[in-house]
């Protein structure tokens, strides 16, 4: 099995190689992520008309499963949902059933019954929108909003439509994602989307007990040294550091750390004079970045705000598209039988 | 009592066929002796292998307490299935086996139920908690045949040097699966490439590579029989090795699913393979088959581990370790031996006699030889469904592959175990 493992990739394309869920960008090649990207440019319009929506997914229910709170991402995939004329319906599971200790299973069965068609689903554990992918019937579509340390594919995306929008381009570009790549879903996403659209360099700036075990093998370099790293650089990602891991022993400060990996303007002022600056949110001003930064005029973190509603619109409309197609080639084959 | 002639089969390791004559529950005939003798009944082992009854270091039967997961009748029958005649069965159940009492429920139900040799190991700490001793001569009297921590860690190095000294009193071999707690923290993947790609939570290597040195250390102190249980490391059979040539009484075993699976049967977030220790690198794996191969590790174990299919059903996280493993380890050894990464001779010594020797026993086809055996047919096929198999636990390594290696007959003690009455 090899970085792209065929069963990942046979379980969220259709035979033809349309999308069936968006669970990881692993397995997903550069035409296809263009296609999510000139998607997503299209739905961008519709977000400037007066009446912002689209009746792509009219008649058809979507379930927002939040097993870990969030409240940008849960907003932005109901707002593009709703763009999508979709039925929107949103559970905070982290206070509800699973609290109350029923199983995953269990919650899939319940909500399996409402017939919806689609699942937005967020995990606190790694894989388990794959899980949910493997035991629900087929025609529901799920959508990976951030499980564990693994994937968030739909942050990836915009941030590469963000990157496109300003750069024009991802060949040649030389990228740092800096921070606690360790513990993040980001950056595991961002990595192998640039490296699959091509970038010409992916550097991850981070002390080595925030970085993953044989992280080069994801398809980074890896610098210890930010004043270093900064050169050359046409776009500088900031990773956000929880508060936590001071606790854990892998940081001995927030001062430390900001002096060592925050992004000030003198840092900034390495890195190439077109550099743009991107930050997943929420950010921690002062922590991983320094306020004039994220305000000046190289950051675009409100253009990603922005993006994500776009992305996730197209993600969504392509993965209920390939759901369709692939249930009338079914009914097509029950029939000749 | 009746007896038995097998005959047509080749002995392990042995490519000219035999005749076995069984009475009175043993080995009364081999050879020309035995073609001459009368039987009650024949059994045609044309083209099966007779190989001792294997000994099964590690194995769990769940009971007593943990019925959803599996019972001594249901996992001995699958373990006679899988050829195997001895188990040494974990301390892990509920209570733990941790006093005399509950040492004797369990002889007392495998007296009744079992259809194999069951020899419990008692638990060396209290409730398996890791802090205080338990009474182990009182569980060496009642039967327990070494003692263990089971899958759980002693809390600190003072106790495990307490532990080994105080079973080291009474000659007692102590059976620890090496892991630092502090290392392994909430991990539960090889922390390599997959963890790392697929965002797993992951035990490094140095989890179980600072617990071998520690025991090996202090087992070289203490003087007692050290066997280290499961290793899944390439570095930890280069130590055992070391530790071995300074005169330590140390042996060690391996878990069968670490000789032919690597960190890449999680690629898919498969929770199937979630085991304790996790599947490794390639380069541990073949690190491991060489140690067999060359006697650094003693045997094979299945590592039993039968769950319900609740504990496996969930992101791979919130899932319970362990493969219901005990049908399949001789068919994944074959497997092992047609790629031509293990002989049949080593697969066969790390089954029965490499195991036997490790806790006092013998596992031996000889004349007067208590009758613990199996007949197996290499060529045959089986598949792994919910037809074939005995268990409780489903979750079994390459579920609905074609395996070779069909187990035709299994005696314990003279007695058919397998096929079951």
């Amino acid at each position: 099995m090899t970085v792209n493992d065929p069963s990942s990739t046979s379980l969220q394309l259709t035979d033809d190689g349309q999308l069936r869920h968006f669970l990881t960008l692993d397995g997903l090649n550069r035409a296809l992520l263009t296609e999510i990207l000139d998607t997503a440019d299209s739905f961008i319009e519709v977000g400037e008309r007066s009446i912002k929506k689209v009746p792509l997914l009219r008649g058809r229910t979507v379930v927002n499963l939040f097993f870990e709170s969030s409240t940008r991402t849960r907003s932005t995939f109901e707002l593009a949902a709703k763009r999508l004329s979709a039925d929107v319906l949103n559970l905070d599971i982290s206070t509800s059933a699973t609290s109350k200790g029923e199983s995953l299973s269990d919650t899939l069965l319940n909500l399996e019954a409402m017939a919806s068609d689609m699942f937005v689903v967020r995990h606190s554990q790694s894989g388990a929108p794959h899980f949910i992918a493997e035991s629900v019937t087929p025609g529901v579509a799920i959508i990976n909003a951030g499980d564990g340390r693994h994937a968030h594919p739909t942050q990836a995306m915009l941030d590469m439509l963000t990157i496109r929008q300003h750069k024009g381009r991802f060949e040649g570009l030389k990228v740092a994602i800096v921070g606690d790549v360790l513990h993040s879903r980001v950056a595991r996403s961002q990595i192998r989307a640039l490296n699959e659209l091509g970038a010409a360099e992916v550097r991850v700036i981070a002390p080595a007990t925030l970085l993953p075990r044989d992280v080069e093998s994801l398809g980074c370099s890896i610098e210890y040294d930010m004043v270093r790293g900064m050169k050359n650089l046409d776009v500088v990602i900031m990773l956000r550091l929880q508060k936590e891991r001071m606790e854990g022993a892998l940081l001995p400060s927030e001062r430390e750390f900001y002096r060592l990996y925050g992004l000030s303007r003198e840092k900034l002022a390495l890195a190439d004079a077109e550099c743009i600056v991107m930050h997943p949110g929420p950010i921690n001003r002062g922590v991983e970045i320094e306020s004039a930064v994220a305000d000046g005029p190289q950051s675009v973190i409100l253009n990603q705000v922005t993006n994500g509603i776009a992305i996730r619109m197209a993600v969504m409309s392509m993965a209920m598209g390939g759901q369709m197609a692939e249930r009338t080639r079914r009914q097509a084959g029950r029939a000749r039988v | 009592m009746s007896s038995l002639k097998i005959s047509g089969g080749r002995l392990a390791g042995n490519d000219t066929e035999t005749t076995m004559l069984i009475r009175d529950g043993r080995i009364a005939a081999l050879g020309d002796t035995a073609v001459r003798e009368p039987s009650d009944r024949d059994f045609d082992a044309a083209g099966c292998i007779l190989a001792p009854g294997f000994v099964d270091l590690c194995c769990n039967l769940r009971e007593p307490g943990n019925g959803q997961k599996g019972n001594i009748a249901s996992e001995t029958l699958a373990a006679a299935h899988g050829g195997f005649t001895t188990l040494c069965a974990s301390p892990d159940t509920s209570p733990v086996n941790d006093s005399g009492a509950v040492t004797n429920l369990i002889l007392d139900v495998a007296a009744k139920r079992s259809a194999v040799r069951v020899l419990p190991v008692g638990a060396i700490t209290r409730g398996l908690e890791g802090e205080l001793l338990s009474d182990m001569a009182g569980l060496a009297a009642a039967g327990c045949i070494a003692m263990s921590n089971g899958a759980r860690a002693v809390k600190n190095a003072r106790v495990l040097r307490r532990c080994m000294a105080y079973a080291r009193t009474f000659g007692l071999t102590v059976m620890f699966s090496p892991e630092n707690q502090a290392l392994a923290a909430d991990g539960y993947a090889h922390d390599g490439l997959v963890a790392s790609r697929l965002g797993l939570l992951g035990i490094p290597e140095v989890a179980e590579t600072a617990a071998v040195m520690e025991m090996l250390l202090l087992a070289e102190e203490t003087g007692v029989r050290l066997h280290l249980g499961q290793l899944s490391c390439a570095r930890s059979v280069d130590m055992l090795a070391d530790a071995r040539k300074r005169g330590i009484a140390v042996t060690a075993d391996v878990a069968m699913h670490q000789l032919m699976f690597t960190e890449d049967a999680l690629a898919d977030f498969d929770s199937r393979y979630h085991v304790r220790p996790p599947l490794r690198s390639e380069k541990d794996r073949r690190a491991l088959l060489a140690g067999v191969r060359e006697g650094a590790i003693d045997a094979i174990t299945s590592q039993h581990q039968p769950h319900d299919s609740a504990a496996k059903q969930a992101p791979m996280e919130a899932t319970e370790p362990g493969l219901s493993a005990i049908e399949s380890t001789l068919s994944m050894g074959l497997l092992l031996v047609e790629r031509g990464e293990l002989d049949m001779t080593s697969l066969v010594r790390a089954l029965t006699s490499g195991p036997a020797s490790v806790i006092g026993r013998s596992a031996e086809l000889r004349e007067g030889a208590v009758a613990d055996l199996c007949v197996f047919d290499p060529d045959a096929s089986w598949t792994p469904d919910d037809i074939s198999l005995c268990s409780v636990g489903r979750h079994v390594p390459l579920p609905g592959k074609d395996l070779p290696g069909v187990v035709r007959l299994t005696l314990c003690n003279g007695q058919q175990a397998w096929p079951g009455k």
